[in-house]
């Protein structure tokens, strides 16, 4: 490895990498990873509470039955929308921003392999998202299809159709070049003596993260470069008129879109399994079975994406592979679950911010697996397939799930990065209320989808009110509560309690050994692990 | 009983106290799938209880040693952390025991999963056509089809008039179909997907423009069932509802008489469309 020659370099660097650029300047032209992590961080914070507010709309329109508040026409756009907005502008770009962050501090590199690329894969986000978000302001809306963009419908869309496509485009480029960044990252800069089997596991979950990533984003370009044609230059790949066929699209789509959740997860896996030793003062039970674990899961997400069609009419031999390789991922799934369990059995645990959000992650990432497991069995799917019952399941994963992790690390590394401890009374009052909140607003979806109610519908049947209402109150009580933790991440950026170099008393790892906060170049000199 | 424990698995795994409070004040809301009103439904319905109490035991352990682990492994009350990892045995146990169970759950689905496949000796073809925003109806074996679409009135949805027992769950043409009779039904679409979804009869399937699509009924009870467009298929599709009236066979046939006669009839020399 080449850093093991750094040291004998040290002195000509300090000329070089001074520090950052003076003023606004230095967000546009860094390439500094903890820059670009902190630009990663705050663009995606600013899309949560964009397609938080999206979500609200929905949830306001369903409080009651009958159409209150806006046109079905623009209900549509709110659900496609808010799915791309939380999907590809939140949830993804927080993962990428731990990665820059944390990456390079946990596996002693002095950055990121590729920086100048890393610099261009974030900057494309803000045009891309605005691109998407202009659709909104255009004649006859912005997309209103399904953010899955199911041909015909899809294809009904106005103007605002090829801004969406080449939106996309622009995100898939920023995640193959993140992802491509990630993996030379890991796989060259890892300081001597830090061997694979030794990396932390958010290292190992992102690598595995990286390679779906680089191997469906382009999958995803191709299926929306074909819709894109279809419409525009008369191609008939999704037309049955002219000898396509519709389902040979949710095919390819799925293809992407079942790694596209692993994606979304897997990294999500990384935080906890940090988190959970750490308050627990106690290893990670399986450090070797969690990394083949996380394998696993990462080979089957290829071969199972024909559960999000069970209804299309597959054949009996498709419907039983695709029935039975869903069930199968259930086992690694539930070895992590049980790895974290067993890690906190025996141990000595408190309960820090970080800490609950883990263990809230555990708990109600496992319920939305159980969900997966029932939707799992086709012929129970049936009538499970487009029902809120879906809509309960993928926010369970997706936001007690996803979304948990990421304020989990939050929490756990802000004293790191700033340098100050963020307040803990507020954190835990954002925690309770987040919970109680993600709870009121998803659990009555399950009942909702189970008593028949379809998903993406703007008005429903009297007897689906009651749960309706009771969603309504727990979005609007989940939503205004991240305002409580925007307002602590600010004020901990500006000032707090200085926090110690270790911050966390079980805290282990390279990334602890640094300065809180870190100086703006880290391990130039690469340490040593033994 | 299972519903009460549903809300409360909820409440308790979560502090979400409103949920148990819910569940217990209303007896009217609905909380759980229904058994259904085919042997089909009845199979699947009995396929979701099991999996789910499965789902419910496991999650009753895991979650029960964790927060054993919560409430006595914790620094306050001056534990020292126990060092102990890894473990190939564990491992190996905790990958078996969860395949067995998977295993135990795979044969039922599998066997209704071939019965549901299996849609020979139907005595009756329907083939059911999704419109942006209506469904058509046509009975391959008799001369007779015709459209279905909402009679839910504007100003119900639009709240200028107090919102009817079926609120948008009602239909101009009902679908008519004989009990006891096996039922093919053919689904297609003119325009875009949808899919033609009936709760009671288990029975969901996308309506793909350009493809046909296969699958049979068997009703047993005469009754009215409802259902709705299940597949997102553009601003009206949550306003165009199924409502099945499954009636005996010599009404069903009375039906069919007049039914051909009326002007409804889409298929007859004067309406002169064949869709």
């Amino acid at each position: 490895m080449s850093t093991a020659a750094a040291p004998a370099l040290d002195d000509h660097d300090h000329d070089h990498h001074a520090g950052p650029s003076p003023g606004l300047i230095r967000w546009l032209v860094t390439t500094n990873h903890k820059d670009i992590g902190t630009l990663y961080l705050l663009f995606s914070l600013t899309m949560f509470f964009v397609g938080g507010a999206m979500a609200l709309v929905i949830r306001a329109e369903l409080f009651q039955p009958g159409l209150q508040i806006v046109n079905p026409h623009f209900f549509n756009q709110m659900t496609t929308l808010h799915a791309l907005v939380m999907i590809f502008g939140a949830v993804m770009p927080a993962f990428v921003g731990l990665a820059n962050w944390l990456l390079p501090m946990m596996i002693g590199a002095p950055d990121m392999a590729l920086p100048r690329m890393n610099n261009w894969s974030f900057w494309i986000m803000p045009f891309a998202f605005t691109l998407l978000l202009s659709t909104l302001f255009q004649a006859g809306g912005g997309p209103a299809g399904g953010w899955t963009l199911y041909p015909p419908l899809a294809l009904q869309t106005g103007n605002a159709f090829p801004f969406v496509i080449l939106a996309i485009h622009m995100m898939g480029i920023s995640s193959i070049m993140g992802a491509i960044n990630v993996i030379a990252t890991i796989l060259n800069l890892r300081a001597p003596g830090m061997t694979l089997m030794k990396m932390p596991l958010f290292v190992w979950t992102w690598l595995i993260t990286a390679f779906l990533l680089i191997a469906v984003m382009p999958v995803l370009a191709g299926s929306v470069t074909m819709l894109l044609t279809d419409k525009y230059f008369g191609t008939s790949f999704f037309n049955a008129g002219g000898g396509g066929d519709p389902v040979m699209f949710q095919h390819i789509f799925w293809f992407f879109g079942h790694p596209e959740v692993y994606i979304m997860i897997l990294p999500a896996f990384g935080v906890v399994s940090q988190i959970i030793p750490t308050f627990a003062r106690k290893p990670l039970f399986g450090y070797a079975s969690m990394v083949y674990a996380t394998s696993s899961i990462a080979f089957l997400s290829f071969i199972v994406w024909g559960h999000h069609m069970f209804t299309v009419g597959m054949p009996l031999a498709g419907e039983l592979f695709y029935m039975y390789a869903t069930m199968l991922i259930a086992v690694p799934t539930g070895v992590k679950v049980f790895n974290w369990v067993s890690t906190m059995w025996r141990g000595a645990m408190t309960f820090e911010t970080p800490m609950l959000f883990a263990i809230a992650f555990v708990i109600l990432f496992t319920i939305g697996g159980f969900s997966g497991l029932m939707l799992a069995i086709a012929p129970a799917d049936f009538q499970y397939q487009d029902t809120y019952f879906v809509v309960a399941h993928f926010h369970y994963v997706l936001v007690p799930g996803a979304v948990f992790s990421i304020m989990a690390a939050v929490y756990y590394w802000l004293p790191k990065w700033t340098g100050h401890m963020y307040n803990e009374r507020l954190g835990k009052i954002h925690f309770w209320l987040s919970v109680v909140g993600v709870n009121v607003l998803f659990f009555p979806q399950h009942f909702l989808g189970l008593a028949g109610m379809p998903r993406r519908i703007p008005d429903y049947a009297l007897q689906f009110t009651e749960f309706n209402m009771i969603s309504t109150v727990g979005a609007f009580l989940f939503g205004f509560s991240q305002l409580l933790f925007l307002y602590n991440v600010v004020q901990t950026i500006r000032g707090g309690a200085k926090a110690t170099d270790q911050v966390w008393e079980g805290a282990h790892g390279l990334e602890w050994t640094l300065p809180s906060p870190p100086p703006y170049h880290t391990f130039t000199t690469a340490p040593e692990v033994k | 009983m299972t519903t009460s424990r549903i809300a409360q698995a909820g409440a308790i795994a979560t502090g979400g106290a409103l949920l148990a409070w819910s569940a217990v004040a209303h007896a009217d809301f609905a909380l759980n799938m229904t058994p259904g009103a085919t042997a089909i439904s009845h199979e699947v319905y009995g396929l979701h209880m099991l999996i789910f109490w499965i789902c419910v035991v496991i999650g009753v352990v895991v979650f029960g040693v964790m927060f054993w682990s919560i409430y006595h492994h914790r620094k306050s009350r001056g534990v020292v952390p126990a060092q102990f990892h890894e473990s190939t045995l564990i491992e190996i146990l905790w990958t078996v025991v969860p395949m067995l169970i998977l295993i135990i759950m795979a044969v039922p689905a599998t066997k209704t999963l071939i019965r549901m496949a299996d849609a020979r000796d139907a005595e009756l073809t329907i083939k059911v056509t999704g419109y942006q925003w209506r469904w058509h109806y046509q009975y391959l074996n008799e001369n007779l089809g015709f459209f279905s679409t909402l009679s839910t009135p504007q100003a119900q949805i639009h709240n200028d008039a107090a919102k009817g027992e079926h609120y948008l769950l009602e239909v101009d043409q009902r679908l008519v179909v004989p009990v006891g009779k096996k039922i093919r039904v053919l689904t297609t679409a003119s325009d875009v997907i949808h899919s033609w979804w009936v709760p009671a009869l288990a029975l969901k399937k996308d309506a793909i423009p350009g493809f046909i699509n296969e699958s049979w009924t068997l009703i047993d009870k005469p009754g009215i069932y409802r259902g709705q467009c299940a597949e997102l298929c553009g601003k009206d599709h949550g306003f165009m509802p199924i409502v099945v009236e499954a009636v005996p066979e010599a009404e069903f046939q009375q039906w069919v008489a007049t039914m051909k006669a009326s002007k409804l009839n889409t298929l007859t020399a004067s309406g002169g469309k064949t869709l």
